[in-house]
């Protein structure tokens, strides 16, 4: 049968999405026998593949990279699925959206540095007037709300899409 | 005595009386309808619309928590129109405020949030809004964090209704509505609250929390005031 080809994505978000993706148990042999892996955190492929057919994206869109990035998947991803609440719904990283991010910034790197003050510029993606859900920016296909989303429901989820179903999550899932 | 009359709920004949509601009348028939500013034992002011419903003959969907039976109405309580507006009223509340459930709080203890979740809301179609709001920490035992309240005024109706104090209002209109305190001033400088604690109870999200409560701990006991004016002979 041919392999599901599956990419997940680390955006604004502290990975534990990741975590619990890692987190369903023996589910994860089942789902691993019937995806490749093609993108993310977890293999080395450096560049977004042009054919994928399911991509998870962890984390809010808060950087111009961020940007760049959910644009590329959009365009190479059969599915787009929002992971977690801060794809969802912006949560931690939108806590900073109702003042300044140039603000933010100076509270943290010069008001609040105890040696090198300044606000990092070098090798850093410079940051978005606000960090955003993913569908604020792309069409998003699935939402698996959750902070992290239990790893119950990516289980079927997942499970649910290697089929080739669209996962009915509506009351199976929560915010927060 | 109020007249005995009869209604439709959802095809099913039940019995009523004249001045009850029809939330009132679908209760005490078990039939569910989905509530979130309606608290029992203070006044119904029909402020979050979740409690819409149809009824055959008139245009446009009535809260069921303010509107009276009438004698043959037919009322439905349940379906796809139904459901879409009730999933838009919580969308409208969550892109009009910050809540982030994960770190709030009455989360997994919270109205809101169950409610969109019994509705199936898995995510906001709206834009946010992310308004920047101030946290009233003054009360010595008491916090009221604006980025989370949803205007459902209990606090106010249970503050004027049941301890009688009237701390509570609501200020300005639309998006700008906000909660205020006597003349708009902070909380530990009223001059008519006795920390008694009932608005914290009723308050239906992590808006209103006591101190020293940590991410998930803020179980409210709304019950208990209903139980209260049960006794006293309030509302229902
Ligand atoms: S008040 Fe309720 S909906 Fe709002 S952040 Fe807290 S738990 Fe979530
Ligand atoms: S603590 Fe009691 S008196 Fe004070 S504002 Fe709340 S309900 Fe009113
Ligand atoms: S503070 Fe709580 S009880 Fe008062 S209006 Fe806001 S959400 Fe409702
Ligand atoms: S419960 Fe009827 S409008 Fe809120």
């Amino acid at each position: 049968m041919k392999k599901v080809r599956l990419a997940t994505v680390w955006l604004d978000g502290c990975s534990g999405c990741h975590m619990s993706l890692l987190d369903i148990d023996e589910a994860i042999v089942a789902i691993a026998k019937r995806v490749d892996v093609v993108y993310g955190p977890l293999v080395d492929a450096q560049e977004f593949p042009k054919a994928v057919d399911v991509t998870l994206i962890e984390g809010a869109v808060s950087s111009q990279d961020d940007l760049e990035k959910v644009h590329t998947i959009r365009r190479w991803s059969k599915l787009v699925v929002a992971l977690g609440d801060c794809a969802v719904t912006g949560n931690v990283p939108a806590m900073r959206n109702s003042h300044p991010a140039r603000k933010m910034l100076e509270r943290i790197y010069v008001e609040g540095a105890q040696a090198t003050k300044g606000v990092p510029v070098d090798g850093v993606p410079a940051l978005l007037r606000q960090a955003v859900p993913v569908h604020e920016v792309i069409k998003v296909d699935l939402y698996i709300p959750g902070c992290p989303p239990t790893p119950a429901a990516i289980a079927y989820a997942l499970g649910e899409l290697v089929e080739g179903r669209m996962p009915e999550l509506a009351s199976k899932v929560k915010f927060g | 005595m109020p007249e005995n009359i009869s209604i439709r709920i959802d095809g099913e004949y039940v019995p009523a009386q004249d001045g009850q509601t029809i939330l009132e009348v679908a209760r005490a028939g078990n039939k569910y309808i989905p509530t979130l500013c309606w608290l029992a034992g203070i006044s119904s002011v029909g402020a979050c619309r979740l409690c819409i419903v149809e009824v055959s003959g008139v245009g446009r969907l009535l809260p069921a928590c303010t509107t009276p039976v009438q004698d043959g109405m037919s009322v439905t309580t349940n379906s796809e129109k139904l459901t879409q507006y009730r999933r838009i009223a919580i969308e409208f509340l969550f892109s009009e405020r910050n809540h982030r459930c994960a770190v709030c709080v009455s989360n997994n203890h919270c109205e809101l949030q169950s409610m969109a979740q019994r509705l199936g809301v898995t995510s906001v179609r709206y834009p946010y809004a992310y308004p920047k709001l101030a946290v009233d920490l003054s009360h010595p035992r008491f916090v009221l964090d604006h980025n989370r309240c949803i205007l459902c005024t209990r606090c106010v109706r249970v503050c004027t209704e049941v301890e009688g104090a009237h701390v509570w209002d609501v200020s300005s209109r639309g998006i700008r509505s906000m909660i205020v305190c006597d003349m708009n001033r902070p909380w530990a400088q009223s001059s008519s609250c006795t920390n008694c604690g009932k608005c914290v109870q009723v308050c239906p999200t992590g808006a209103l929390a006591e101190k020293g409560f940590a991410v998930d701990e803020m179980v409210k006991q709304d019950r208990n005031v209903s139980r209260l004016t049960a006794r006293r002979g309030g509302h229902s």
